[in-house]
Parts: structure tokens; sequence; C-alpha cells
């Protein structure tokens, strides 16, 4: 898969601060990459970096093979995460405007923004400012002029908030459905079961260095222990778990389960098989729960940010 | 370009359809011909009211010299004492009584005397004018007969008169009189006052723009569309346009009310100044001002004003953007706005207090070239007729500036947009330059 975005040691310095330390990430075409971050750790220079309005100090980057340059900016489209509208502009006024400003003519503009409001159900806003709406409608409006132009790259900080969760979906919905239109989608938040749920790369930069990047699911195989989640129906617990441990490493566990049964957190040597431990585990006890522990992004990224002190 | 194109478009748009514009815009030429009309009006009703006065002359002098005016009507009584003179007038109910004693000498009257013995006397006291020309009125008399009294000839005294009106000429040849300097010097303080009245209106309506876009945050939307720049440009620019809209439309009004308003009303706004005169008097100052305004540089000052005023207005205009890039709040701005505003409020007063002593003295000429105050001394100057080649010079070190200050103010600009929180220090700006 090529990258649609290829970074390459960049840094940028604020006087003696250095916000971004010789950083490097590939954003592979038609992925939604997740950027994550604690907050202060360079997430937003470098994204205003994508977008031009800082200019690195040191490295380049690559747009679908090209140096980055003010051409590509129509091919990108931003949603910031401080936000906002022109108060006392009408919405369908500033939609345009702000259309226009992304290079499409005003009746294509027109066009595509009427679809959108359809889509939304928000055609009767047209005429209205945008102090007369709500922050989740104003958002909703946000997200119609970032997505109008048919980028192929979409950049989203923090999307979801200021939505209620029914809102939320039908934004998440529209991202998926974005990337599957073919976008590149970069995705930058706290929030990280959305992370689980969208993205399929992520880079996590942490004090202006980045400190981990690649594809999620080859991530978390990295950072799985070989541990299983086991559930066990039986009478005398503390025979059985002596009898596990005596062949595999075995901690409590506890999870969420509708019985009382003997919950073990297994972890495996390189040697064993997890069919080894569930045909031993079978024969001995009724076994109704059996899981590999997988790191969540969550798991991960405090770990890597624990890790880096 | 087509983006700058797209700026100043809306940045016009948005302006010059705000109510408040709209209301400023109309109200305004109303507001000032409907003052001026009103104070005419004041004037010539005031001046209208005849005053009717009645005169006890008891020397029988004044009675076919003292002539009945427009304005004032006198009626003459005699043998009266003052006791019965005052009672008299009162039940008149007239605007004062003049009492003249009876001479003690019929044969031989002395005049110094008797002009020390004629009295006003009345219920309100009178105002200045009135009084001024009743004692004119009795000087020129009592004069007349002293001459005669001592053996001058009125005819030879007023033919051995002489009358002087200097002519005055420039190099160039065009003549001027006293009134055509009176002229330049209200010209000069007008267009001063005007230039320095717009850079200050329309650099705070940038600065308002660029607060707007920052504290709404929409602003990085923009900037991931445009330059920094470019939107700083084209704000300037649809500003200036919204200025020049602004100073048409009350051009045009202030223009067609006026004719309007005196057509209908029968008063000339020139009679403002000389209601006591008589027409022809009036007919003659108002032609002489004329004459006085068609005399001044007239298109030289028209397209001075436009360059200057253009060029000033971008120069402070990109120093007010700057500003309102810097801060957070209008609050926060007005810390920076004082430095800002010193060089113009310097400029207005050293205009002020020197152009119409010496327009081509050292300061007026020095503060001309100067680019934080040369829009509007140069302005105060021109109706005295500055070289052409001075204007470009003062106007090319103007434009020179404002491109050395544009490339400073755009970098602040660019940093201050996107920074929120502390208001920044004067030391905060400088390390914005580096950035």
């Amino acid at each position: 898969m090529s990258n649609l975005l290829s970074i390459h040691s960049v840094s940028k310095h604020f006087g003696d601060y250095k916000a971004l330390n010789d950083v490097s990430v590939d954003i592979p075409k038609g992925s939604i990459f997740g950027l994550l971050g604690p907050n202060g750790a360079g997430k937003t220079t470098l994204i205003r970096i994508i977008n031009q309005i800082s200019i690195p100090d040191t490295g380049k980057v690559l747009f679908d093979g090209e140096t980055l340059s003010q051409k590509h900016i129509i091919n990108i489209g931003y949603l910031p995460e401080e936000r906002g509208l022109y108060k006392s502009m009408k919405v369908g006024e500033q939609a345009l405007y702000l259309a226009q400003l992304k290079g499409m003519s005003r009746t294509d503009a027109k066009k595509q923004l009427k679809y959108w409001f359809d889509k939304f159900e928000i055609g009767e806003w047209w005429d209205k400012k945008i102090v007369e709406l709500s922050k989740g409608m104003a958002q909703k409006v946000q997200f119609i002029v970032t997505v109008l132009h048919k980028p192929s790259l979409l950049i989203f900080d923090e999307p979801f908030s200021g939505f209620d969760p029914i809102n939320a979906n039908i934004i998440k919905d529209e991202i998926l459905k974005l990337r599957n239109d073919g976008s590149t989608v970069i995705f930058s938040t706290h929030r990280m079961e959305s992370v689980e749920e969208l993205c399929d790369h992520i880079a996590l930069i942490h004090k202006s260095n980045k400190v981990l990047d690649g594809n999620l699911n080859d991530i978390k195989r990295q950072y799985k222990t070989n541990t299983f989640e086991v559930g066990l129906v039986c009478n005398e617990h503390r025979v059985i778990k002596q009898l596990i441990s005596s062949k595999f490493n075995s901690v409590d566990a506890s999870f969420r389960s509708l019985g009382n049964e003997l919950k073990l957190n297994i972890t495996l040597e390189p040697n064993q098989t997890s069919n080894e431990l569930l045909n031993f585990l079978s024969s001995n006890a009724e076994v109704n729960h059996f899981m590999e522990v997988v790191p969540s992004a969550n798991d991960i990224f405090i770990q890597t940010v624990n890790n880096q002190k | 370009m087509n983006h700058t194109r797209l700026i100043i478009a809306r940045e016009y748009l948005t302006q010059v359809k705000n109510k408040k514009f709209l209301l400023i815009t109309l109200l305004i030429p109303f507001l000032f011909v409907g003052l001026g009309l009103f104070l005419s009006f004041l004037s010539n009703t005031n001046s209208d009211s005849t005053k009717n006065i009645t005169v006890v002359d008891n020397s029988g002098i004044f009675e076919n010299s003292l002539l009945s005016s427009d304005t004032v009507i006198f009626s003459f009584l005699e043998d009266l004492d003052e006791g019965e003179a005052k009672l008299i007038s009162k039940e008149r109910n007239d605007d004062g009584l003049i009492f003249i004693p009876p001479l003690r000498d019929a044969k031989n009257i002395n005049y110094v005397e008797l002009s020390k013995s004629i009295k006003f006397i009345s219920e309100e006291a009178p105002t200045i004018t009135m009084v001024n020309s009743i004692e004119t009125k009795f000087e020129e008399i009592l004069t007349n007969l002293n001459f005669v009294s001592v053996g001058l000839d009125m005819s030879t005294i007023e033919e051995s008169k002489i009358y002087l009106s200097i002519l005055q000429e420039s190099f160039e040849g065009e003549e001027t009189t006293k009134l055509d300097s009176g002229v330049k010097v209200l010209f000069g303080l007008i267009l001063g006052l005007l230039l320095y009245m717009f850079v200050f209106i329309y650099g705070s309506m940038i600065l308002r723009s660029v607060l707007e876009e920052k504290t709404s945050r929409i602003i990085e939307i923009i900037i991931s569309s445009v330059k920094p720049n470019q939107l700083m440009m084209g704000k300037i620019i649809g500003t200036s346009l919204v200025a020049f809209t602004q100073i048409l439309i009350w051009t045009i009004l202030v223009f067609v009310i006026s004719t309007l308003a005196s057509s209908l009303l029968g008063v000339s706004t020139s009679e403002l100044n000389s209601v006591d005169l008589n027409d022809t008097q009036v007919n003659s100052l108002f032609q002489s001002s004329l004459n006085a305004i068609f005399n001044l540089p007239l298109l030289n000052i028209l397209i001075a004003f436009v360059f200057f005023f253009i060029s000033g207005l971008f120069l402070y205009g990109s120093l007010f953007a700057a500003v309102g890039a810097a801060v957070d709040s209008e609050t926060d701005a007005n810390q920076f706005m004082l430095p800002l505003s010193m060089p113009l409020i310097i400029g207005l007063y050293a205009g002020m207090l020197t152009v119409s002593e010496d327009p081509s003295g050292t300061i007026p000429t020095i503060f001309s070239h100067i680019p934080f105050t040369s829009p509007i001394v140069m302005m105060m100057r021109i109706p005295y007729g500055v070289p052409i080649y001075e204007q470009l010079i003062s106007l090319s070190i103007l434009i020179a500036t404002f491109f050395a200050i544009v490339w400073f103010a755009a970098k602040i600009y660019r940093v201050g947009i996107l920074m929120y929180g502390q208001k920044p220090s004067y030391k905060d700006l400088y390390k914005w330059l580096k950035y």
C-alpha cells in the first residue's frame, strides 16, 4: 500500500521550545490513521505543518509523492479542535465562502451543500446565523464544510467533541463512508474507544517525539503477552488453581460474569500453545470463558507514555 | 489571487450589509445637513424679528438722519423727560428706548458732550450686535456733524479717503485674497481631520474584524485554506473599499440633500455665517468664497487625498491588524492602540499648530515626510500649494514604509492569530518575529 502522506524527520521550534523533534510518519492511502499523544505532545503542531499553517524548521512532507505545496490545500479537509464559524454570518453564505476558499466553484459548492444539508436534514438552517444554532448544530455545519470539497486527505481533531451519542454515531458512520470512498483520514483524539473502533494505523507522539507507530493490529500483536482470560466452573477452586499453576503461570483475575466461576489470567510460555492450555483446562473443569487478552489502545497508550518517563 | 478576491468580497459585503454601517452611512449626512439647516433657520428667525425702538430726541438733530432699517425701526418722540419717556416706552412694549436730552446751547453745539449724554434704556439687556449697530449709526451722524461744525467739507473728506484691499498673487500668477487664506486654513484643517478620523475609524474596523475571526476560532479553518498574508491584505483592502463606499455615499448624499433642502426651503447654507449682511453682500461673499475654493488646487487635493488616504490606511491598517491578531479581546488591544495612535495625534496637532502659520516651514515639511504623520500633515499643506515632486517623495516614503511594516505586521499576525491565552508583551511580539 502506498503512502498518501510521508513526513520525513520534521522538527519545529518555537523560540527555545522544541515542539517536534525529528518526527517521521507514513500515512497509508485509504487508512484511518490515529494520531495519538498526551496534551501538549506536539500533535497540533504536526497537524498544522500538514495544513501548511506552520512551516517545519527541518524535514519535509510529501503528499502523494510530491513535496507538499500550496496546490495541495484543496486536497485537504481540516476540522481543527478549536473550531468556530463567523457568528453573525448566515450558515449557507459562510459554507459557500469556505468552500470557495477550498477552490470549489460557487455552483458546485451550492450543489454539494444541498446534498449534505438534505442528508443531515438541516436544510432550513441555510438562512440562519450561527448564533441562532446550538453548539451541536454548528458542529454539523463545520463537519460538512470540512468534507464538502471531497478532499483526499481529511484531518479530524477530536471530531466527536460536542456531539451527543446519536450524532457522534452519524459522524462516525460518515467518516467510515468517506474512507470507503477512497479518502485517507487522520484522526487525532484522546478517546481511545473511538481509536479502537475506527483506526487501522496509529502513531503516538510524546514530548515532541514519535514513540510508536504502525498498523494497530501489528502493534497489538507486539504488545500482547500471550495471556488468556479463563473462567472455569468447578467446585473446588483452590485445588484446580493449584493444579493449573503447577503447569502454567497464572494469577487471579476479575471480569464481569453471571456465575461464580474461578477466574484466572494465564500467561503462556513461548513453548506452550493455547490449545495445550484449553485441553488441559477442559480435562479438569468446565470452561465457560476463554479469551486471549489483547492490549487495548488505551493500555498501549498508557504503557508507552509511562515507559518514556 | 483568487482567494484574496474572495476575502475582499466577503470582508466588503459583511461590513456593507451590516445594519450599523447602513444606519451610520445614511444618517450622518442627514444629521449634518439637518444641523446646518437648523442653525441657519435659528439665526434667520432671530435676525428676522425687527426691533422696535423709541427714540426720544429732545435735541431735534437725529430725526432726519437716524434711519430705520430692516432690523431696527426707530419711532421718534419729542419734548419728554426721561421719566415720561420710560413710561411710554414700557406701555408700547418695545425693545428699547434711546433718550437724548435737550441741547444746552442750540447755536453752539458741543457734539462731544452730546455724544456722551445719549442713553439706551431697555428691559432686557440688548444684544451686542444691536448696541454696536446703534453706536455706529450715532457715531457716523455725530462725526459728520462735528466735521461740518469745525469747518471741514464732508465731500472733500470722502473724496480724499483711500480704501485699500491689497492685491495678493502667487508666483504662478494666481490672484489670492485674504479670504483665500481663510479658506485654505479651513480646508487644510478639514482634510487633516477627515484623514485622521477615517484612518482611525477604519483602522479599528480592521482590528475588530481580525479579532472576530480569532475569538470565533474560525481562523484556523481559514488559514488552512489561505495564507495569513493573503487574509490580512484581503481584510485591509476590503475595509478600505468599505471606507471609499462610505465616503462616496456621504459626498453624494450631502450634495443631493443640501441642494434639495436649499431649493425647498429657500435657505442657502452660505447664509449661515453672513446673516447680518444684506443680499448683495451675501452674494458677493458667497461668490468670493466659491472663487476662493476654486482657486485651491482642487484636483491635486482630490488625487492626493485618495492616495494619502489609501497609503495611510494601509500602513495603519496593517499595524492594527497585527494588534488584533496579537490580543484576545478589544480591551487588551487598548494597550497597543496608544503607541499606534500617538503618531497620528502628534501629526494632527503639529499640523494644526504650524501649517497655517507657515505651510512650508521646517516643522510642517518634516512632518509631512515622516510616513506615520505625512498623510495628515501633507493633506493640511496641500491647499496652500505643495510642489508635486515633494508630494511624490512623501508618498513614496509612505509606500516604502508600508511594505516594510506589512512584512513585520504579517509576521506578528501569522503567529498571533493562533495564540490564545496570555496577553503578549512587547518582548513576546519581538520573539514572534523570529518564529
